[in-house]
């Protein structure tokens, strides 16, 4: 292990058969559920706010905050939702969590609806995923079988069932409303907010939903106590994260470090480095900021990113070298959000294009001073008035370029002849 | 209430909580731009016009979508919200085919009006549109998908209000429209043809199909005499087409436009529903003497009639076999008032000015044509189109001097005139049944209970010692609950019903004014009851030019000549037109 790895979700990665839950209960599993049935359920809400973990999915909403606003709200029936519809370009920690170490999200799950008073899970895994699927749906049947899912959970009174529901491959259905319509039978079509899940989410009932990773720590947090958990990571960044590295350096893969470590010695000491060398590097997938080479001390770390005024994402690192041009992957990105906006809202379904018409004007070398003005203004109301977070953060690669790039976006406007003027 | 404190554009005010910034702001004085918003919807918030800046928030929620909370400080003129606005628009215009001058919405688009009031002058983004045919397979509905906007207000109101999910969103993202499923037309689905969709279009995506050249040619054809037959509900809507008050009675102006516009002879539709109220009153004593079948529903509103013979055909023969007073009116157009005249049938062309757009529909069926080959009802229009005739031929609306229906088809009553608001078919026929059946005259013929926008409304009447139950229910969502009330004997104790396929009956019609919501078919409701009790004569059965009819023509109700030309039969028609 690397200096600046912690292993917590990925301890026992390649150690056990994630087809065994006998290899997992080896290894103390299911003893974190056990431990939360002997507590309240505010109990165990309190110590995963006291814990500061916040979710992995992109949003960083603190998990504590979300748990009780479901244990708080009135309502007989209410629902966990895992999101695992991991489709941000870039990202694969909920893939290699899910055929890993599968009881380690059920737990974390089960912990959850015994504290928000749910009956009911679903786990909405990407359709792409069929080994995930295959491994999840091995691992809830067992975890039946012994009777850590089903009716009267290990003697407790409390009841909880997982249902795995798979996606068509629709980016949009990782926002969180676009998924519960879903599984409701909709198209996936993200909403306005509010009312959050928390109040009102899956069939109209509150609704916690979180990403996979976010499950995968609370056994942690259970097990170790909030305190022993918020000792991991910064002030403002509390345990680990799952990075998905990948790109061009040497050593692809998912890796994971405590919060604070600085990006490029994620590239340098657990990526090896690129042949070349950088050129830029895409944090948090597509939808995520572009960085020059100079930036990469900036620190994982939810306070760092904010303070640059950019969003840590659900942790992919895309290191790109140079060879390959800032224009070309900035227009990738793009086209990959026109192709999987839900078409709902005007600005996303109507302005990405747009956003691409004008790049290539750029990248052509033909735009004219006045583009840069028009794209600018085009990405504010872009991320000012799309309906979810797809739209909202579509243009944050072009954005980001613009900001650390300006002179590839000067090189693309029309120079005009001696002649002309 | 509890009550929360706002401050919209630095002017503090006190509103109730859970009240959207969009009503919060109407309240400071300040009006909103919204595209997709309708009030008597559900809150859609996809366009993204109503942006506004709300401090402590990051982005720019919309005022549609968004409630007050205590102590909101809310801008809605800031260079941010004016820019997100003007940037929306100009991206809807990109991809849509703006060909403002030769718009059927010309001057009431909202799209049209946004953009003015934003001030765009020119669009910053290139016109990507991609130009499709337009879908004009159905009789009344024209769908041209180079206009829409994908505000969704269509695919709620098929599915929230009529129940039919004709449209949905097809696709994803840039490439996503909406449409039929699987892209077909328009007349190979199980579209009614009711037009409700193309009511609350705020462009001019899906439209009512214009005839208003057909009459043109026909009025300036000199070997034709054209006559004109008005709704009940024309009469209290068209008026707003010329700035006048929603419910305004202009039954006189109206009937001045059209002998301005050169029809021959301006007749009412009201008459024909006299008539329908005879043959349908007769009709329903009989089912009850004679074991027919009950309930007995109505067959006035041709949308409704579309819907039974496509979704519920089982249930036909429950229908009432009378023709709609339209085609009513068609069949004594060209079967008994040539002779009267001294002319030929093939020389009348008779129009007809409806609320709807499923009249256009039934018109052109098969069972309307007496001679098998003509229409009787030559050419349908609605109140849109009569308002843009007037409009195209300079006739100052507002200005005109009142004038009388010809005869001999312009006598009617209130009972006649009431079949413009839901249930009052039922109310009209109420007091016929009553006092033919009993020989009594009755003390109150206002039957409240079944007037109003309640979905479904029951009364109850005693007929010579039976208690006869009614019932009335408007738009097909209700229609339909009142069918598997049928269908699973829920119904059985109940008499007659009557079903009107559109909100509030035909003043709500799918070929109305622009603009209905509930509060403004409440104002059309007021008018049409209004004129109801300014008429001298207020039952069917003492019309004296429908009785005679009977006595010159048809000699009796549900005689040979009755059953010639003023009933009709149904089809079976679940697998489409």
């Amino acid at each position: 292990m690397n200096r600046i790895e912690k292993k917590l979700l990925t301890k026992r990665f390649g150690i056990i058969d994630p087809m065994s839950i006998e290899d997992y209960l080896s290894l103390g599993g299911y003893a974190a559920l056990q431990k939360a049935l002997k507590t309240t359920p505010h109990a165990v809400v309190e110590e995963i706010k006291a814990s500061g973990l916040r979710g992995r999915g992109g949003a960083a909403f603190p998990v504590g905050q979300k748990m009780e606003a479901v244990q708080k709200a009135k309502s007989g029936v209410k629902y966990i939702i895992c999101n695992a519809d991991e489709g941000e370009p870039g990202n694969f920690k909920d893939r290699y969590l899910m055929e890993n170490d599968p009881h380690q999200i059920i737990e974390g799950m089960a912990i959850s609806a015994y504290a928000v008073g749910a009956a009911k899970g679903y786990v909405f895994i990407r359709g792409e995923y069929s080994r995930s699927v295959y491994v999840m749906d091995n691992a809830i049947k067992a975890a039946k079988e012994k009777g850590f899912l089903g009716k009267n959970i290990l003697g407790s009174g409390m009841d909880f069932d997982i249902e795995i529901y798979t996606g068509a491959g629709s980016y949009v259905c990782g926002e969180e409303f676009a998924l519960m319509l879903c599984i409701e039978g909709n198209p996936a079509r993200s909403t306005f907010k509010p009312p959050f899940p928390t109040a009102e989410g899956l069939y109209g009932k509150p609704t916690q939903i979180n990403n996979v990773e976010s499950f995968a720590n609370l056994p942690h947090v259970i097990q170790d106590g909030a305190q022993e958990f918020a000792k991991i990571g910064t002030k403002h960044s509390k345990g680990t994260k799952l990075v998905s590295l990948c790109g061009n350096v040497r050593e692809k893969g998912l890796y994971e470090v405590p919060f604070g470590v600085r990006l490029w010695e994620i590239i340098e000491e657990l990526g090896r480095g690129v042949q070349g060398s950088i050129r830029m590097v895409q944090v948090g997938g597509a939808s995520g900021p572009v960085l020059p080479p100079n930036m990469l001390g900036i620190k994982l770390d939810y306070k760092d990113f904010a303070d640059n005024g950019m969003s840590l994402g659900s942790g992919a690192v895309i290191v790109i070298d140079t060879a390959n041009e800032v224009l070309d992957i900035v227009r990738n990105t793009l086209e990959f959000f026109r192709h999987e906006s839900c078409g709902k809202c005007t600005p996303c379904r109507e302005g990405i294009v747009h956003l691409l018409i004008i790049l290539d004007r750029f990248m052509l070398g033909e735009a004219e001073k006045k583009d840069l003005e028009l794209l600018k203004t085009l990405i504010q109301a872009i991320e000012d008035t799309s309906i979810c977070g797809l739209g909202q953060a579509a243009p944050t690669a072009l954005k980001t370029a613009m900001r650390y790039f300006p002179e590839v976006f000067a090189a693309g406007i029309k120079k005009r002849s001696a002649k002309a003027i | 209430m509890e009550k929360v404190k706002v401050k919209i554009n630095n002017k503090e005010l006190e509103v109730e909580k859970g009240t959207l910034i969009l009503d919060a702001a109407k309240k400071a004085g300040v009006s909103i731009p919204t595209l997709c918003y309708h009030p008597d919807q559900e809150i859609k918030a996809n366009c993204r016009v109503c942006a506004v800046e709300v401090d402590g928030m990051k982005n720019l929620p919309s005022a549609c979508a968004t409630v007050v909370c205590d102590g909101m400080v809310v801008r809605t003129n800031t260079p941010r919200v004016r820019s997100a606005r003007k940037i929306n628009i100009e991206l809807l215009l990109s991809n849509h085919n703006m060909s403002c001058t030769t718009c059927i919405r010309n001057g009431n688009c909202e799209l049209q009006k946004i953009a003015a009031e934003l001030g765009i002058r020119e669009n910053t983004f290139d016109n990507i549109m991609v130009l499709q045919d337009k879908d004009e397979s159905s009789p009344s509905i024209v769908r041209n998908q180079n206009k829409c906007i994908k505000c969704g207000r269509c695919i709620q109101i098929c599915a929230n209000v009529q129940g039919l999910s004709i449209l949905d969103y097809t696709g994803r993202g840039h490439t996503s429209e909406v449409k039929p499923a699987y892209g077909k037309y328009l007349n190979d689905v199980r579209c009614v043809a009711c037009g409700q969709c193309s009511t609350v279009c705020p462009v001019a995506a899906i439209t009512e199909k214009e005839d208003i050249e057909r009459v043109w040619e026909a009025i300036n054809d000199p070997k034709k005499h054209v006559v004109v037959q008005t709704a009940p509900a024309v009469r209290v809507s068209i008026g707003e087409e010329f700035g006048m008050e929603p419910g305004e009675i202009v039954t006189g102006k109206m009937v001045a436009a059209l002998r301005a516009l050169g029809f021959d002879a301006v007749f009412d539709t009201d008459f024909t529903a006299d008539l329908t109220i005879i043959e349908e009153g007769h009709e329903l004593l009989k089912r009850i003497r004679e074991g027919g079948v009950l309930p007995m529903l109505t067959s006035c509103s041709p949308g409704w009639i579309n819907f039974i013979e496509q979704y519920y055909p089982e249930l036909l023969p429950h229908v009432s076999t009378c023709k709609s007073p339209q085609q009513m009116f068609g069949a004594l157009a060209k079967g008994y008032y040539p002779e009267k005249i001294g002319k030929k049938p093939e020389d009348i062309f008779s129009v007809s000015v409806m609320p709807c757009t499923a009249k256009k529909y039934e018109a052109q069926r098969a069972e309307m044509r007496l001679d098998k080959k003509h229409q009787d009802v030559d050419a349908v229009l609605t109140t849109r189109e009569l308002g843009r005739m007037l409009k195209q031929a300079g006739i100052e609306f507002s200005r005109l001097e009142e004038e009388e229906y010809d005869d001999p088809f312009g006598i009617s009553t209130g009972a006649a005139v009431i079949f413009g608001a839901t249930g009052g078919v039922m109310e009209a026929a109420l007091r016929t049944v009553y006092e033919v059946a009993t020989g009594k005259t009755l003390g109150s013929i206002d039957f409240t209970d079944v007037r109003g926008l309640k979905g479904i409304k029951e009364a109850a009447v005693e007929l010579n010692g039976m208690k006869v139950k009614v019932m009335a229910a408007h738009s097909l969502s209700n229609a339909n609950k009142v069918m598997e009330m049928i269908k699973s004997g829920d119904a059985s104790d109940y008499t007659f019903i009557e079903i009107m396929c559109c909100p509030g009956g035909c003043i709500g019609g799918g070929g109305q004014p622009y603009g209905a919501t509930d509060e403004l078919r409440n104002k059309r409701i007021s008018g049409i009851y209004k004129a109801d009790k300014e008429l001298p004569i207020r039952k069917s059965h003492e019309n004296p030019a429908v009785k005679k009819l009977y006595e010159e023509f048809l000699i009796e109700p549900l005689g040979e000549r009755s059953h010639q030309l003023l009933h009709t039969h149904y089809t079976n028609r679940k697998n489409g037109r």
